[in-house]
């Protein structure tokens, strides 16, 4: 079993298309949700009851890629080679890992959701030819096999898709790939750009999203805010990482799973607690060293959609493990700032808690009003806390009861 | 259909221009679908893009054999019904 710690960072946000902007966002509390930009070909007024999301400004994939790989590519997959690319670059591993000893997993939900919306669209209204590149624009690997070729990476490549948690998903197992010895370094994160005229109506039609904007763990709180974009690390073994003498970011000790198996949207706290515990054990090599991690825990990057029932049930599962030390734990939801990126958006908080570990500072949570007393949590706002936790967590709870964490440290030498 | 040579010669030099994101300036007749940069995946999207703006439908056998602009250009005149141009294969 391998020690893994991260070593390179990429990402495509709402709030910064470079690491360095991300960081600086997350903790100046400088949000990336605004109003979309209008659907040309949607009807007027567009029936969305919304006006905002968490979109990424001024991206241009020709400035980054070949132009045979923007015609064969989806917004999505754009993202994550781009994102990758800076992870890759940053670390420099195809440097020091052999190509088929590295591994890419990425999450993605919904594939080239506006490739397929926008070429459906046309066989609705006319008889119209379809690009014959749709079918590669459209599968939701086409991000990780994009990256493959861009990369030269041979090892194993694929995609997670379990809606809200794939981007944690995917790193979660390509962390075991690692540990285990399958790969000595892996490309994972998640990817995903959802923004369509069709996605947004379907999620408004669920009443889950927002008018405004999302206040995570408000009293007031009354919704989600969708949003889009990648963000990449790069997983490879301490040994390797010392070795070449490497930047380490942080390093991942632990991954929980669970599922719910109780409702298609509704989230169960059972499960979420469940999740937290497994990342625990993961991380140790006994129920006693377990519960010491557990009473290490000093930072909780939250799921916390901003919806009634998700921050319910999460704080509820935060007090199930944590019991009388839940309401001093620091709590965050980053999506407040980024948006609910569905398939990225455990890779961005995961990213996000990476930078928080490594520059001691705990991210606040924007837009809370008045904190929903009865959450009983130590939600952060305002400004952000300096404050380096001995360990700390990132939930994803997604829809289908699906639930994964990550249990990382900072990384000393 | 009522594209002039030269409208065809033109509208097809834009797409290829427009698909590489290069100035139409840069592209003749001559120009060589390698010294263009154009990969396989350029050329299935130009091809699309040059059956959607002429309304016609490139033959499977047709599409292999398309190394030059002029190729591109000559095609579509035949399959819009006009003459080829002689200079168009130089």
């Amino acid at each position: 079993m391998h020690r893994v710690v991260v070593t390179g960072l990429g990402c495509v946000t709402p709030i910064g298309s470079t690491v360095e902007d991300f960081r600086s966002s997350l903790f100046s509390g400088i949000s990336g949700i605004a109003p979309f930009p209008p659907f040309p070909e949607a009807p007027i007024p567009n029936g969305i009851r919304f006006t905002q999301t968490g979109h990424v400004k001024n991206f241009d994939p020709r400035a980054h890629l070949a132009s045979g790989v923007v015609a064969a590519s989806d917004r999505t997959a754009q993202f994550a080679i781009i994102a990758a690319r800076q992870a890759a670059q940053q670390s420099e591993l195809t440097q020091h890992h052999a190509p088929d000893k590295i591994a890419i997993i990425f999450g993605c939900s919904t594939g080239g959701r506006s490739s397929e919306e926008s070429e459906t669209a046309k066989l609705y209204t006319r008889d119209a030819r379809l690009h014959p590149l749709s079918v590669v624009r459209t599968m939701a690997n086409a991000g990780a096999s994009h990256t493959s070729i861009d990369l030269g990476i041979t090892g194993p490549v694929l995609t997670i898709s379990t809606a809200c948690a794939s981007g944690t998903h995917a790193i979660g197992l390509a962390f075991q790939m690692v540990r285990s010895g399958l790969v000595t370094a892996a490309i994972a994160g998640g990817h995903e750009a959802p923004l369509t005229f069709g996605f947004l109506r379907a999620w408004d039609s669920m009443r889950v999203v927002s008018a405004t904007q999302c206040r995570p763990f408000s009293a007031d709180r009354d919704g989600m805010t969708l949003g889009e974009g990648a963000a990449i690390l790069i997983l490879e073994t301490l040994e390797s990482a010392q070795a070449r003498n490497a930047t380490i970011f942080a390093e991942i000790i632990g991954f929980g799973m669970s599922a719910d198996a109780h409702h298609i949207t509704n989230p169960a706290t059972e499960g979420a607690a469940s999740a937290i515990r497994a990342a625990l054990k993961d991380a140790s090599t006994s129920p006693e060293e377990a519960e010491s991690l557990r009473d290490q825990v000093g930072f909780i990057n939250a799921h916390g959609t901003g919806t009634q029932a998700n921050d319910s049930t999460e704080a509820a599962a935060i007090h199930q493990v944590f019991g009388s030390r839940a309401s001093t734990i620091p709590v965050s939801s980053t999506k407040s700032l980024h948006g609910h990126s569905i398939g990225a958006t455990g890779a961005i908080e995961a990213l996000a808690t990476v930078l928080a570990l490594h520059h001691h500072q705990l991210p606040a949570t924007a837009g809370v009003t008045t904190i929903d007393p009865t959450l009983d949590l130590d939600v952060i706002i305002g400004a952000p806390r300096s404050v380096t936790p001995a360990i700390a967590l990132s939930n994803s709870l997604a829809f289908g009861g699906i639930n994964a964490v990550l249990a990382l440290r900072p990384y000393t030498a | 259909m009522t594209d002039t040579t030269d409208e065809i010669e033109q509208r097809c030099i834009d797409i290829i221009a427009k698909s590489k994101n290069i100035a139409p300036e840069s592209i003749s007749l001559a120009s060589s679908f390698d010294s263009l940069a154009i990969d396989s995946l350029d050329k299935i999207n130009i091809s699309f893009e040059v059956e959607e703006a002429f309304d016609i439908e490139i033959p499977d056998d047709a599409l292999g054999s398309l190394k030059t602009v002029g190729d591109v250009v000559n095609g579509v005149r035949k399959l819009v019904g006009q003459p080829a141009d002689s200079n168009a294969t130089q």
